[in-house]
């Protein structure tokens, strides 16, 4: 596992191993935040951002005052902690310097706080013992690779309104299965590359 | 003790509860069933389901919590300050988490590594956030265990029926036991793989749908 590449890993991140479509994280904003593809890529693009920072910044954390000083069952509420300050942070920093910016974003930047690729990224890094630059390479891919999926989703998504839908299948349902249906597609790149 | 009477004199006048226990009750783990009609917490409703072993004692990690969510935030709530009371919660619901977490590590090792992460992940579910701003926050203790036990209860179903089908589907098995046959059927590997579980929820919520009647569901 240590010696994989972190070149490896970040292509494994993206299509063999999808944080959304073989983890299952990210799902709530993923169906909530996914009726246009312009909203789905502002999205995207903001948790690529936090969830690289974020890895970074907990990593750092989880190696040098966690595990230091054995607090290492902590690690849950020390990670949402740095998640929400980080987001918080951003949210001003972002409010500051590029009013634009922060506008097209609106709400998502705080949404991000609950999303749980964000905190299962983190997660997915210690619990497979990455290296630092192997979970920059994990940070990174994991959060083009949401973007990606969410897109695709938005993307069909739009197209699905002008179909007629069986009753009990019209809005979450269909595009549960058309998910499944994307998941199914992304498992064509399996054996491409392999992380786990 | 104490608290139990506070709760009931707060509550209607039909004694423990019953009124708005039991309303509170069925509201949670059907009308309102936080998986299938409200659409939260679907991560880990996918994540885990691969077996019925892995749902059920998921469906009991999301009672625990919710219920020790609840009772907590609801027991505070006068204290807390309404400016901090997320990270209050969030708080909250993370040590819960954090003691279930442990509780696995220490007795049920292999449990714990199959879940991974998904128990960690309990934080950020939004049902144990959404009963503790939406209910715990208003209500008495007594009736905020009522309603997490209701809305864990109303996960954990839904996660058992989505685990049971995709056990028996995916393997022919259940609790690891064969159930059908290899002779006539052969397992169908889809449905413990990913796409499987998209395609159970996408089902399970649609039948959901179906029987609480042609409500207009939103339409985005």
């Amino acid at each position: 596992m240590s010696e994989t590449s972190a070149w490896v890993i970040f292509i494994a991140a993206i299509f063999t191993n999808n944080i959304l479509l073989t983890n299952f994280l990210g799902m709530c904003s993923f169906i909530a935040c996914s009726g246009q593809i312009r909203t789905s890529i502002g999205l995207g693009t903001a948790v690529t951002f936090v969830m690289i920072m974020t890895t970074i910044l907990n990593y750092v954390i989880y190696h040098f005052i966690l595990v230091r000083f054995g607090l290492v069952h902590l690690q849950f509420i020390v990670f949402i902690a740095v998640i929400a300050a980080f987001v918080q942070l951003v949210e001003m920093f972002v409010e500051r310097f590029s009013p634009r910016l922060y506008f097209a974003l609106g709400i998502f930047l705080p949404l991000i706080t609950v999303n749980c690729a964000i905190l299962g990224a983190s997660l997915f890094m210690i619990i497979r013992k990455y290296s630092f630059v192997q979970s920059v390479g994990f940070g990174l891919g994991a959060g083009i690779g949401w973007a990606v999926a969410i897109v695709m989703l938005a993307g069909l998504r739009q197209k699905m309104r002008y179909s007629n839908i069986p009753e009990p299948f019209q809005g979450v349902p269909i595009a549960m299965v058309v998910t499944g249906v994307l998941a199914m597609a992304f498992m064509g790149f399996a054996g491409m590359v392999s992380i786990q | 003790m104490a608290d139990k009477q506070l709760a009931c004199m707060t509550c209607e006048p039909k004694g423990l509860c019953r009124g708005r226990g039991l309303l509170t009750l069925k509201d949670g783990a059907w009308a309102n069933n936080p998986l299938a009609i409200q659409i939260l917490g679907i991560c880990s409703a996918l994540a885990v389901t691969n077996r019925l072993e892995n749902s059920l004692v998921m469906g009991a990690a999301l009672i625990f919590v919710c219920v020790g969510s609840n009772l907590l935030v609801s027991l505070l709530r006068k204290r807390t300050p309404h400016r901090i009371r997320m990270i209050a919660e969030v708080a909250i619901i993370a040590t819960f988490v954090i003691v279930f977490d442990q509780f696995l590590k220490a007795f049920y090792w292999d449990m714990s590594k199959q879940l991974g992460p998904y128990v960690g992940l309990i934080i950020t579910n939004c049902i144990v956030m959404g009963r503790a701003e939406a209910f715990a926050l208003q209500n008495p203790p007594v009736l905020s265990i009522v309603d997490g036990v209701a809305n864990g209860l109303g996960y954990a179903v839904v996660l058992a029926i989505i685990g049971f089908f995709r056990e028996l589907l995916g393997t022919g098995e259940i609790f690891g036991y064969e159930v059908l046959s290899g002779q006539w059927y052969t397992p169908n590997q889809l449905m413990i793989l990913a796409p499987g579980a998209f395609f159970a929820l996408g089902i399970v919520i649609a039948v959901f749908n179906a029987i609480k009647g042609p409500e207009p569901q939103e339409n985005k």
